[in-house]
């Protein structure tokens, strides 16, 4: 039976993992590919790496992280942050990323969905939606939540699987840091609506808020970052509760 | 030891490479028959497209050479898929090395294609498991899937039990990436390079 991923996302500047992290058996804790090795001898079932420098050489800083990722860890990851054009996700892919991210610029030109996908294959093409309520709709945001657009979020995410997106990674700015839980209803609307796999990600408090976003929210992964780097919650742990709580896990 | 790649568009080759280099092997990323006729194993990588992929082996006439190898091959996801005798995917007709169809999962319900994820692998039949307990964990990204078949050394269940793994011959090759797969992966990569 395919099992319900967990998905530890760092955040990366200047090849260092920012948003904190706390584990004192590494060696340097901002390292992010020691940090990924941890979570993936921990049971994380892929990870996510976020570039967010912002520099002229930005393809530069992707590909070496790609490349020094790609060398150590031998499960799949994602890269995003800044990814625009078909040479960017070349580079990436070539370096050895499974996967690339792409949000504003999908949101600025969506054609560049489809062209992605013809070049490289719907597999490897992450859409990321920044979602948030606005007056009793869902608008899709864009650089880093902060933009709002007048998209509304369930049209997007049709119209992204359509453009040949293999996955959507659904995160909620409202429950975004709150820790109070996933945003299930808005996941599971568009989980069922679409037939491509949605990664939901905002809200991770608790190892119940995993139970809920993999049965109310019909979420095919979860992703969260602080609770992991903080070690509020250890993925060992959380596994062998989903799996006890009758959820399809990897053990 | 030498070990080659077979050079072409698929995306995960440097994955296989990095996969080979902490077994502490050197890979050779050729197109090159001459190479690829004298190396002692071969793999066969594949990410993306069926009708791109055999489009890119044509023009370097590796569509002829592969099937002629004598050595061990191992082709890995879109790799068993283009080793199969015709793929749904924009009605390919691939290299014919397993008599076999590949074909698109159905939509139904509320199952998603691709099938993206960490998945089991059973009814094991290979010195290519050898160490692996049935039911080990794989990474799987895939919209087609090879029907079951008498080649079949593994099989997977997703909305219904498909080969995940075949052997002819010389020629193996298997549906998950086990270059992705953890240490169990590396272990099977290791089983054949070791054959």
């Amino acid at each position: 039976m395919l099992t319900k991923r967990i998905i530890p996302c760092l955040d990366v500047k200047d090849g260092k993992t920012v948003k904190g992290v706390n584990f004192e058996n590494l060696r340097d804790a901002g390292d992010p590919v020691e940090l990924g090795a941890l979570y993936s001898q921990q049971g994380a079932d892929e990870l996510v790496f976020l570039d967010i420098t912002a520099t002229l050489e930005k393809r530069g800083t992707l590909v070496e992280l790609v490349r020094k990722v790609a060398a150590n860890i031998n499960i799949p990851f994602t890269i995003g942050g800044g990814i625009s054009s078909i040479e960017d996700v070349s580079a990436c892919l070539n370096a050895g990323a499974d996967k690339v991210s792409i949000n504003s610029s999908a949101v600025k030109n969506p054609a560049l969905i489809d062209s992605l996908a013809k070049e490289f294959g719907s597999q490897c093409i992450v859409v990321a939606i920044d979602t948030r309520h606005h007056q009793g709709i869902d608008l899709v945001h864009t650089h880093g939540g902060t933009k709002a657009t007048s998209i509304q979020t369930i049209p997007w995410a049709i119209e992204v699987q359509e453009r040949g997106a293999g996955e959507i990674l659904l995160t909620s700015m409202d429950h975004d840091g709150t820790k109070a839980g996933f945003a299930n209803v808005l996941t599971s609307a568009i989980s069922r609506r679409l037939q491509i796999p949605i990664i939901a990600s905002g809200g991770a408090g608790n190892m119940q808020h995993f139970v809920d976003v993999f049965t109310q929210g019909a979420a095919d992964a979860a992703l969260a970052a602080s609770i992991f780097h903080f070690k509020e919650i250890e993925i060992p742990v959380l596994k062998h509760w989903l799996s006890k709580e009758g959820i399809a896990i990897r053990i | 030891m030498r070990v080659a790649i077979v050079k072409y568009n698929a995306g995960n080759i440097r994955s296989v490479a990095y996969a080979l280099n902490r077994l502490g092997i050197e890979p050779e990323i050729s197109d090159d028959p001459e190479v690829l006729k004298s190396v002692d194993k071969v793999i066969f990588p594949g990410v993306g497209e069926a009708s791109t992929a055999m489009h890119y082996l044509k023009k370097d006439g590796l569509d002829k050479l592969l099937p002629t190898l004598v050595q061990p091959v191992l082709g890995i996801c879109l790799g068993l898929q283009l080793m199969c005798t015709h793929s749904e995917e924009n009605n390919t007709d691939c290299l014919n090395i397993f008599p076999v169809q590949v074909k698109k999962f159905p939509v139904q319900g509320n199952i998603k294609v691709p099938q993206i994820g960490w998945n089991t692998i059973h009814d094991l039949k290979s010195p290519l498991f050898k160490g692996l307990s049935e039911n080990a964990f794989m990474y799987f990204v895939h919209s087609y899937y090879a029907e079951q078949n008498p080649y079949a050394i593994a099989t997977t269940d997703y909305i219904f039990p498909y080969t995940s793994a075949i052997h002819k011959d010389n020629f193996y090759a298997v549906q998950f990436h086990a270059e992705k797969s953890g240490e169990v992966g590396s272990q099977i990569i290791e089983n054949f390079i070791r054959l």
